[in-house]
């Protein structure tokens, strides 16, 4: 499972193309799988490498270590199309923690929200100003919901109160979704007895 | 007097289980969730690892269809699956519903199908209800009325283990289609005509109400083809008031109460009432739409057939222009096509079907392109061959296969080769979504059909003037031979 998200300091990689669809974050053919674990090398796996399997070496994705660019700077829409939840696995296992785009898919934003990755939605303005310096190094403080970067005047985002709460704290989902239980039961009742 | 509410506000507030705050997200109850083998195994795996069994098995509802092979079984008796691994994750369901009680309508079984054509033609569907599934086209049953949409797999383990899931309310688009439709347009043609309106992010935050004439007129096929295609435009769910078309179509079928007016009462009170406000409105002029096909590699990339390929307004479209080997302001009509594929979610239906017949009844595919049509399910390749339509297809060339995702998502085997150019009915056109290099083309049935005849991407009014023209001699030839008598 994810790690806690508190405070992120890492470069950038940018993919500015618009409309980044699921199927190109990790086409279909890997869904077969049971696990969500060891997707990050079927992420943009058609962007990564040739059909026989080797790898693209132009690719940027291959070109960078992902360790030090925990961040992709990603082009609107992004995440479009497919629900799979395999995108952000596949993502996260990559190595990203953080995607900004001035404009991401719903069912994927919740989905990424329950992995560790969070979402971020920035002006077009922001976007292009932290696209034009890919080299220095940005912060996202959850806590504060800040992106800084260098001396230049932080920027403010929003994310769902309770995801972001679960995200800073570690809070199971599930397990709190669970301790509805009782007023789930009542619900049924409720609707039995119409 | 209440405050006027929508078709989604009824639908929501019924299932409110705890109300959002600033804080939390509310609690909305989940009337029926449909499962399949790509997208449960992971959450099952959760909830078992909580020691938790599938809470309401009796609202929860699995099939295989998309890593399923659309071949039959080889001499050896074997089905033929892509991979071992396929195999496995139909297995793996097959093994999860049988330990928790949940129905499956597996290999074998006469209601299996492609799950957002199953649902409906079971009456698992049905309106006022909210629907989820870990798939983004469950916007499907939103043509019922239903408050349907896709989740993740984290979400299925939530409805699995709660029959509930957390979540805020979205906003609400109306998008009324105004006008009477032209003969030879099809619902899929109105859903590329919305969703080019609206953009392929426009829907984003939003539930779509789909409203107006043209709406009203199209069968459930049409309907559900509509709502289908919400996604495309980012809209997690799709909607359509129930009315007499609705009560019609359920009728009798297998799941619906016992008591079916008394439930159809129920279902016409969910309409939007009059004065009731939405966050977006969108008109479309019914009447103005033709035949359409996408020239792009997002799905709102669409334009009337025949018209030309949009000067590039971003690199973005220069990539995909690019990709798909055309050139901006040349028509899409030229370029031969390699593959046609009918089927999927969006018109794997019956209609569908008949549509793409009625073209190629008496004609041939045309040599060199590889025709596939894959019925939406069981039910619908039993109607369609009770009626002789596979033969049809057989004798035009087509292959006629096993009920199926198959070329929609080509995860099974069935994929369109690198370069090659497909014109499918299915939802998305990204680029290697049919199969790795594959460019597609979506459209209508009826479309695919004449360009199956044609070599290259047809209008099929063509094929249909001449199809009416023929029956209208034939009548008055009839008309004729009866005075004589």
């Amino acid at each position: 499972m994810s790690e806690p998200f508190q405070v992120l300091t890492s470069r950038t990689v940018t993919l500015s193309q618009a409309n980044i669809d699921t199927d190109q974050i990790i086409p279909a053919r890997f869904l077969t799988t049971t696990s969500r674990e060891g997707l990050g090398k079927a992420a943009f796996y058609d962007w990564r490498y040739e059909t026989d399997g080797s790898e693209k070496p132009e690719a940027i994705l291959n070109r960078i270590d992902p360790a030090e660019h925990r961040i992709l700077l990603a082009g609107k829409n992004f995440a479009c199309g497919s629900s799979r939840e395999h995108a952000p696995w596949a993502l996260y296992d990559y190595g990203f923690r953080a995607v900004i785009s001035t404009e991401i898919a719903d069912i994927f934003t919740s989905n990424a929200l329950k992995n560790g990755l969070l979402p971020i939605v920035v002006s077009q303005n922001v976007w292009d100003d932290l696209a034009s310096q890919p080299d220095q190094p940005v912060t996202i403080d959850l806590q504060a919901s800040q992106i800084r970067r260098g001396n230049a005047q932080p920027v403010s985002f929003t994310v769902e109160s309770f995801a972001r709460e679960c995200l800073l704290n570690g809070v199971d989902t599930l397990g709190w979704l669970q301790s509805n239980l009782p007023e789930i039961e009542a619900y049924e009742r409720s609707r039995e007895t119409v | 007097m209440p405050d006027p509410k929508t078709l989604f506000d009824k639908v929501w507030d019924a299932h409110v289980v705890r109300s959002e705050t600033a804080d939390t997200p509310g609690v909305l109850y989940i009337d029926l969730h449909l499962v399949h083998e790509v997208t449960s195994p992971q959450a099952f795996s959760e909830i078992e690892a909580r020691g938790l069994k599938v809470r309401r098995p009796d609202r929860t509802y699995a099939t295989l269809d998309h890593s399923t092979p659309t071949l039959p079984a080889g001499l050896n008796g074997l089905k033929p699956y892509v991979t071992a691994q396929a195999e496995a994750q139909v297995h793996r369901l097959e093994k999860n519903c049988a330990a928790h009680g949940v129905p499956l309508a597996g290999w074998g079984s006469e209601d299996r199908g492609v799950v957002h054509v199953m649902g409906p033609e079971l009456g698992l569907t049905q309106p006022g209800m909210t629907v989820v599934c870990g798939d983004s086209h469950t916007a499907t049953h939103g043509a019922f009325g239903a408050l349907a949409f896709g989740i993740g797999t984290s979400e299925v383990g939530h409805v699995l283990a709660t029959q509930c899931l957390l979540q805020r309310k979205a906003k609400a688009m109306r998008v009324t289609v105004d006008g009477r439709l032209q003969p030879g347009v099809s619902g899929k043609d109105v859903a590329l005509a919305v969703i080019a309106a609206i953009g392929f992010g426009g829907g984003t935050g939003y539930v779509i109400e789909y409203a107006g004439e043209a709406v009203r007129s199209l069968d459930m096929e049409g309907r559900m083809t509509l709502c289908n295609m919400s996604i495309e435009a980012g809209a997690r769910a799709g909607m359509i008031a129930p009315d007499q078309t609705t009560i019609d179509w359920l009728r009798g079928r297998k799941h619906v109460p016992a008591d079916y007016e008394a439930a159809t009462a129920e279902w016409l009170k969910l309409a939007t009432d009059p004065g009731a406000s939405f966050d977006k409105e969108v008109v479309i002029d019914g009447a103005a739409i033709r035949p359409m096909a996408t020239w792009g590699t997002t799905p709102d990339a669409g334009a009337p057939i025949g018209t030309p390929v949009p000067q590039p307004q971003s690199d973005s479209d220069r990539k995909a222009i690019a990709y798909m080997g055309f050139t901006a302001g040349e028509a899409t009509t030229s370029q031969p096509v390699d593959v046609v594929f009918i089927g999927s979610c969006t018109n794997g239906r019956l209609p569908d079907l008949r549509a793409a017949a009625e073209v190629l009844r008496g004609r041939k595919v045309k040599p060199g392109l590889r025709m596939l049509v894959v019925p939406g399910s069981e039910a619908v390749r039993r109607d369609a061959e009770a009626e002789g339509l596979h033969e049809v297809f057989i004798a035009a060339g087509a292959e006629w296969r096993i009920p199926g995702c198959s070329m929609c998502i080509a995860m099974n085997g069935d994929f369109v080769a690198p370069g090659q150019l497909a014109v499918s009915t299915s939802n998305r056109n990204f680029e290697g979504r049919q199969g790795k290099d594959a460019r597609t083309i979506l459209a209508s049935p009826a479309t695919a059909a004449a360009t199956a005849v044609a070599g290259v991407l047809t209008d099929p009014r063509v094929y249909l003037r001449e199809a009416t023209a023929l029956k209208q001699s034939s009548a008055a030839r009839e008309t004729v031979g009866a005075q004589n008598v």
